[in-house]
């Protein structure tokens, strides 16, 4: 470890100490374990702006906060997927002795799988899970393909139907709108250019531009045929189309980021510093 | 002509903070454009700096604005709002840390709306992460704003489950197959709540919150359509514009990112004096948000001025 | 053995979800199976848990380049199991919630796993600035399209682009840079969404059927 670490770990020490102490006494007469919450939100600081850090280059904080992230977060999940789904579902169906010890209701036997009642046929996630963990194994890694087919069919099973009905019929029925309207007269037609009316040119060109845009995209990503002639100017308006889609994702995307950069800042500015009411 | 003597006058700390603040960012993109024209590149972490000074000033001398609600907002509004008292309402938080500073104050502003009605709210979570951030929500918005308000007979915890949309495909035949307790433990049976609900089916609007999946678009493969239940979403501005195929006919409305968090505190505000006085973490987000927005899209327009005076200068002899 | 069973397991468990949604009587047999899927999956956690120890803990055996930070993954990994696991200093006992409020589960969450994550994410802030400021360019028409198109997003969804185009009267204030936003939300960008919707939707079907029938098989790994 280099000399300008070192100074760097002491110096961060030291702020450490003085932000818990100086935490803990502002937190003193709000709440009885005001040393603990104290040394928490300091801790929580000191990781936000560890990350932050990367900013300026790649450095051992950043490198100590993104593995604590990583072996948190595996720890989190495998302890929320225990107790809610095992201990939640599982073991009620398993086990009268071990629903009385996790203290959770036992659930009476049912056939659902007809001939084999639930406290034997729940056995079956459970041997296809063990099944699973053999992954680790070198010798026998190969038999854990067995419950990964059992995954991969039903992901594929349940969006088989579900695709086909939500993102490809409703999609398509949902593209076939009026695209003429009732003639009321030109006053009618070229008033209330706005949102909110819906007067009959906007609510018109709006149809136009769902069913012409939806048509093209589709167009543009057909790759069968050569974009030459009509199709090939077809292709064109789609490339527009999906590019005016992109634009408008990008300003989201941006809206998105700045928003959690706005979240963070204000802890540091609020939770820690204090500097805002 | 004498008005803008004391309006002078009358200028708090805050915004002599703000104006000194952004006479800084204005300089400095003026800095920048010279350099951009004369070098043509400037260092990453000068762009990074007046990221961090365009969003840091708004959050230290606060710039609020007011909202109002646009239509795809005001429509899931209208619908929490007409449906009739003791309305089966779930709620699920299916999202992480990440996108928390976006979505929590929808999920906030939606529970508000929805105990404040006298709906029955189902709360859950597709993701492990989801029932830490739900737990949040109760114990910062639900307890101490509805004190009256019970645990099993207004509102119910369902929490986390593994499995994506597969819980899904199990909770819109039967929910008590997936959750056979709640989140403490206490069966669904014993549960007022579910009295009359057996499954997704006997809910009158479903509302997920999130941005990643599973999340608002799973909900609506495989319990909105095939089930027919109204659903609406809050999601981040990530997710927002691809889940737009779906409004109006099988999303009633979609809050997209800060805004349609703030448009929908704002509507909440408007009609209910009871939410005055909270706190509308999206409505204050909204000035940084203003400011950066500005700020990137000058450096948009920097970076393209320098890429044509540089291909400008490239062509000359 | 190692090829035919699996495929065997796949074509059965997918059509009986695909048949169930046909025959409301099999209601019963589909939940029960996505509840085995369910089951699974919280065993594919263990897997990923498993497998990230092995790694660190190989790193930390060996000595190998930055085996200090695998140790920070291990530690944090094992303090964040135990006191989820065993529910320390839970406030309810074995039955409440892990993340009840006050227990240590949940503070680790609050403090921890928050700044920790959402930080993250924000780095991206910054990132998406430079690539504007870098990247952002109106090279050629689809690039201007695409520009202008941000543009008037990032305008719009911010009171400044009100401020800016208040002026605009009433009759035309579909003009106004938020309503423009708005319009664009609702036309192009949903006929653009929907493009790729139905492409994707398509997509994710026919791969279905090619997994159901066996044709795709990738997922098994190699021939051997």
């Amino acid at each position: 470890m280099s000399r300008t670490m070192i100074i760097l770990l002491a110096l961060v020490a030291i702020v450490f100490a003085v932000s818990w102490a100086a935490k803990s006494a502002s937190l003193d007469d709000q709440y009885d374990d005001y040393i603990s919450r104290g040394f928490l939100i300091t801790l929580a600081a000191f990781l936000t702006l560890s990350i932050l850090s990367f900013l300026y280059k790649d450095n051992p904080f950043y490198k100590f906060a993104e593995h604590l992230f990583v072996g948190v977060s595996a720890a989190y999940w495998m302890s929320l997927g225990f107790w809610s789904t095992i201990v939640g579902n599982l073991i009620p169906r398993l086990s009268v002795t071990l629903s009385a010890f996790f203290k959770v209701p036992h659930i009476e036997d049912e056939y659902a799988l007809y001939i084999l009642p639930d406290k034997v046929s729940y056995f079956i996630p459970v041997v296809l899970g063990i099944l699973l963990l053999m992954r680790l194994s070198k010798k026998a890694g190969w038999i854990s393909s067995w419950p990964l087919a059992f995954i991969v069919g039903t992901t594929a099973g349940l969006n088989l139907v579900r695709y086909l009905r939500s993102d490809f019929i409703e999609q398509v029925s949902s593209t076939f709108v009026p695209l003429l309207v009732d003639w009321q007269g030109t006053g009618r037609f070229f008033s209330d250019f706005n949102l909110y009316a819906y007067g009959q040119f906007v609510t018109m060109l709006g149809n136009w531009v769902i069913f012409i845009g939806v048509l093209c995209g589709l167009v543009y990503f057909f790759f069968s045929k050569e974009h030459k002639g009509i199709f090939g100017g077809a292709s064109r308006v789609g490339i527009w189309v999906l590019m005016i889609t992109f634009g408008a994702s990008f300003g989201y995307t941006v809206m998105g980021r700045i928003s959690l950069l706005v979240g963070r800042l204000t802890f540091l500015f609020h939770d820690w510093l204090e500097l805002i009411g | 002509m004498t008005g803008w003597i004391p309006r002078i006058i009358a200028i708090s700390g805050s915004d002599i903070g703000i104006i000194i603040s952004l006479v800084v960012i204005g300089g400095g993109l003026a800095w920048l454009l010279k350099q951009s024209i004369k070098a043509g590149d400037v260092d990453r972490r000068i762009v990074f700096l007046f990221i961090f000074i365009s969003v840091s000033v708004p959050i230290l001398f606060p710039i609020t604005f007011s909202e109002t609600a646009t239509p795809i907002v005001k429509k899931l509004y209208d619908r929490i709002e007409n449906l009739p008292e003791g309305s089966a309402v779930l709620i699920s938080f299916d999202f992480d840390p990440a996108m928390a500073p976006e979505v929590q104050p929808m999920a906030d502003a939606f529970a508000r709306h929805c105990l404040a009605k006298n709906h029955k709210v189902i709360f859950m979570s597709l993701w492990a992460t989801g029932q830490s951030l739900l737990s949040t929500t109760l114990q910062n918005v639900v307890r101490p704003e509805f004190p009256e308000k019970i645990e099993g007979v207004d509102f119910a915890n369902l929490g986390y489950k593994a499995g994506n949309e597969g819980v899904l495909n199990v909770i819109v035949t039967n929910f008590r197959k997936m959750f056979p307790t709640d989140v403490n433990s206490i069966p669904l049976d014993s549960i007022a709540v579910f009295k009359k609900i057996r499954s997704c089916q006997d809910l009158d609007l479903i509302i997920s919150i999130g941005g990643g999946k599973p999340g608002a678009k799973e909900w609506i493969l495989f319990v909105g359509d095939p089930a027919n239940v109204p659903m609406g979403c809050g999601v981040a501005a990530v997710t927002a514009p691809q889940l737009y195929p779906y409004y109006p006919k099988q999303l009633l409305g979609i809050l997209g990112g800060i805004k349609g968090a703030a448009e929908y505190e704002s509507e909440l505000v408007r009609h209910y004096d009871r939410f005055a006085d909270v706190k509308k973490p999206g409505l204050r987000m909204m000035g940084p948000q203003t400011l950066a927005h500005v700020v990137i899209m000058a450096f948009i327009v920097l970076g393209n001025i320098s890429y044509f005076v540089t291909r400008r200068r490239g062509k000359k002899p | 053995m190692r090829r035919q069973v699996p495929l065997i397991i796949t074509f059965f468990i997918g059509a009986l979800l695909v048949i169930s949604v046909f025959i409301p009587p099999m209601v019963s047999l589909k939940e029960t199976f996505t509840l085995y899927f369910d089951i699974i999956a919280v065993f594919a956690f263990f897997l990923g848990g498993g497998n990230l120890l092995r790694v660190h803990l190989g790193k930390l055996y060996g000595k190998k380049q930055d085996w200090g930070f695998s140790l920070v993954t291990v530690a944090g990994f094992a303090m964040m199991l135990i006191v989820g696991l065993f529910k320390i200093g839970n406030p309810g006992g074995i039955a409440a919630s892990i993340t009840a409020e006050g227990s240590l589960f949940q503070k680790l969450f609050e403090y921890i796993m928050v700044p920790l994550g959402s930080t993250m994410y924000a780095l991206l802030a910054f990132f998406v600035a430079s690539a504007s400021y870098r990247a952002f360019r109106a090279k050629n028409r689809e690039a201007t399209i695409l520009l202008i198109g941000a543009f008037i997003i990032l305008l719009g969804r911010t009171p400044f682009g009100m401020m800016l185009t208040s002026w605009i009267p009433e009759q035309l204030s579909i003009l106004q840079i938020p309503n423009l936003a708005i319009w664009i939300m609702n036309g192009p960008n949903l006929a653009g969404q929907r493009a790729i919707m139905i492409g994707i939707g398509l997509g994710v079907v026919s791969m279905s059927i090619r997994i159901l029938l066996g044709i795709e098989r990738s997922y098994l790994g190699e021939d051997k």
